[in-house]
């Protein structure tokens, strides 16, 4: 797999241009017994580097499901999925483990951060699978948490963080390894507005530095801040259409009345 | 992932339960702490057997009169009076292989001195008994060939009797009585301490010229014993032959017919006390393994509680891309540090136990080296075989199945 342990220049190349992510046709299956749960019926989609998307649909739409599919994390029942040209099916449980760790960057729905650890020790997480050297890993994860804006704030547990600040921790960590992909399910679930907008500025701006963003969410107010906007319903694409005019997070941040005021 | 951070990891979840990891740990430090301790006081035991046999003296062969066997019953020592004073002269004449031997008489007493008085075994004999034991005196010194002929009231005390009749007067020269009869005692013997043949006290005894104890005690005239030292201990085999054709001979025993006698050989003896030492050792050992092993399905248990508990932080691992290598690593790792550290604590634990219990039997403290190897060796072993299965169920777990889990 010499495509995963290459140096990852994306994040500072926002020249580099191609498909990164192709779906062809992809189903999934939950078999509960004698009742058979259909996620996924048939989703086609391509997605080129640099990339910001949105998925947007209603509750059970199968938007998690399509995640965890583009994450490696779960395996469509049948279809294509190609990421960077390579057939997901065809690798092993540990290559797949590998393209987990360096090529994606997952924000799971709710948090998922491992309590009783800092900040600075969960972002460490990913680095620690990576075969990083300590010194780097510690500096990476430091360097995380600063461009989230929570440079302040490694040494505090979960438990002493806001949920924006979790949020935050979650994203820093999913960039740590320098990801091409950034996958967010629901990063702005249970935030109040600005700090949604908060994390739409961090967003959109590793989107600039040529990160591929794809983000789950249910609200149109969070979704403009993306360059495409897709819809799900009953696990298929109703709706695919570029976003024109979207605003610039930072712009919407200074008209907004911050928490102070 | 490297190993100093798997370590680092495990630690830290360890202690995040330290109740729970430490109780844990209690199981295998037991279990450690026990097969040291046993295993230490085990050869403890051995050796002491071989000092004392070798004390004791490995070419002495003790002749006991009786186990006949009469309608299918085996009868004990002394059951028989067909062993008498011209055996003894027979051996001594017609047995090449043997240097010395002694007569002797059986009988027990209640013994007084004063106000003080003490039930005992009397043995009777002739002086050279106490060389063929090799058997010093720490008092005074043996009755004379001469208080055999005549039947003297004199006596010879162990130990024991000296500090149960006595305590801190000196016994030489006082009188005490016998079955309502004085004697006058002539010496006291150094103690020997307690038989590892025999298991029995052998400081507990007094010795009198045998033919008092038969014709003043007993009444009887007829031998309970011979005691007999060969010339040397390889010897000795030869000897116990010797002397059993003659007895056998002098007996009338028809071939095909048991002995009316037993010669015991002291060689054979001590290689038996030695053997059972070592059984003595295994049966400690294995039953203290048996704590170790219930201490490794605690550790298996609480591994698979955590594995439980931690379900979703497996998930995340996997997520952000733990392979089930990594995964299966951290919890291996986890149970084979905390066997580790009980087994540490348990060898701790054990050399001092065997030092309590070694000291406190008087046997010389024997702290096995190959028993601390051992048990860190079974303890790792305890660790990664009862670790293998929980870290092993952690590793199959599926990522999203384990982040869903509540
Ligand atoms: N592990 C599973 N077993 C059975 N059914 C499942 C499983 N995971 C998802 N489903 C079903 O698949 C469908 C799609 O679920 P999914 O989680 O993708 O929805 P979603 O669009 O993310 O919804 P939400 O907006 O509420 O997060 C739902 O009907 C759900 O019940
Ligand atoms: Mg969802």
């Amino acid at each position: 797999m010499a495509t995963i342990s290459q140096p990852d220049v994306h994040v500072n190349a926002p020249g580099a241009h191609g498909t990164i992510i192709e779906i062809d046709d992809v189903h999934k299956y939950y078999d509960l017994g004698e009742t058979r749960v259909h996620a996924l019926r048939g989703v086609s989609l391509q997605i080129e580097r640099g990339e910001f998307v949105a998925i947007m649909g209603a509750s059970g739409s199968g938007k998690s499901t399509f995640m965890n599919i583009l994450g490696c994390l779960d395996k469509p029942t049948s279809g294509r999925y190609l990421l960077e040209g390579i057939e997901a099916s065809s690798l092993s449980k540990k290559e797949l483990a590998a393209i987990r760790n360096r090529k994606i960057g997952f924000v799971f729905q709710g948090f998922n951060l491992l309590s009783r650890t800092t900040a600075l020790e969960n972002v460490e997480l990913p680095t620690l699978y990576a075969h990083i050297s300590k010194e780097e890993s510690r500096k990476r994860s430091e360097q995380a948490l600063q461009l989230v804006g929570l440079g302040d704030r490694t040494m505090h547990f979960p438990s002493q963080l806001s949920g924006g600040q979790q949020q935050r921790v979650a994203i820093a960590r999913g960039l740590v390894n320098r990801p091409s992909i950034l996958l967010a399910d629901e990063p702005t679930g249970n935030l109040d507005s600005r700090t949604s907008v908060e994390i739409m500025d961090i967003f959109q701006r590793l989107n600039g530095d040529g990160l591929t963003v794809v983000l789950v969410t249910h609200e149109p107010d969070v979704a403009q801040f993306a360059k495409r906007s897709i819809e799900f319903r009953d696990g298929k694409i109703r709706r695919d259409e570029p976003i024109h005019d979207r605003p610039i997070a930072a712009d919407v941040l200074k008209n907004m009345p911050t928490l102070e005021d | 992932m490297d190993v100093m951070a798997i370590i680092r990891i495990a630690m830290r979840a360890l202690a995040r339960n330290k109740m729970r990891s430490s109780l844990t740990m209690l199981g295998i430090i037991i279990g450690v702490g026990a097969v040291i301790a046993m295993v230490s006081v085990g050869q403890g035991a051995q050796q002491q057997a071989q000092q004392q046999i070798a004390a004791m003296g490995s070419n002495i062969l003790f002749v006991g009169s009786g186990t006949v066997t009469r309608g299918g019953m085996r009868m004990g020592s002394g059951a028989t009076k067909t062993l008498i004073y011209e055996d003894m002269l027979a051996i001594l004449r017609e047995c090449p292989a043997v240097q010395a031997a002694a007569p002797g008489s059986q009988s027990s007493a209640q013994v007084v001195y004063g106000n003080d008085n003490w039930a005992t075994q009397i043995n009777g004999t002739e002086p050279q008994y106490f060389d063929i034991r090799t058997w010093p005196f720490q008092q005074g010194s043996s009755f004379t060939p001469n208080d055999v002929d005549m039947a003297a009231n004199v006596a010879v005390i162990g130990e024991t009797v000296r500090k149960n009749l006595f305590g801190a007067t000196d016994p030489v020269g006082e009188t005490i009585r016998i079955s309502n009869l004085p004697f006058k005692v002539v010496g006291v013997l150094a103690p020997k301490g307690t038989s590892a043949a025999m298991g029995q006290d052998q400081d507990d005894v007094i010795i009198v010229p045998i033919t008092t104890l038969q014709k003043k005690i007993t009444g009887q005239d007829w031998l309970r014993w011979i005691m007999v030292s060969a010339i040397s201990r390889e010897a000795s085999y030869t000897a116990q032959q010797q002397i059993t054709s003659l007895l056998r001979d002098r007996h009338r025993i028809r071939s095909g017919q048991d002995d009316d006698f037993m010669v015991r050989n002291l060689a054979d003896v001590a290689d038996l006390a030695d053997q059972q030492a070592r059984l003595f050792t295994v049966l400690l050992a294995s039953i203290a393994s048996i704590s170790l092993i219930v201490g490794g399905i605690g550790i298996m248990n609480i591994m698979l509680v955590s594995v439980t508990e931690r379900t979703r932080e497996i998930g995340i691992r996997m997520a952000i891309g733990a392979t089930e290598g990594d995964v299966q690593q951290q919890f291996l790792i986890e149970a084979v540090v905390l066997s580790l550290v009980g087994g540490a604590v348990g060898i701790m634990s054990g050399v001092g136990a065997s030092y309590l219990i070694t000291q406190t039997l008087g046997w010389p403290v024997l702290v096995s080296p190959t028993a601390i190897v051992a048990a860190v060796v079974f303890s790792m072993a305890v660790g990664i075989f009862f670790g293998f299965y929980p870290a092993r169920k952690a590793a199959r777990m599926d990522p999203i199945e384990a982040l869903r889990y509540e």
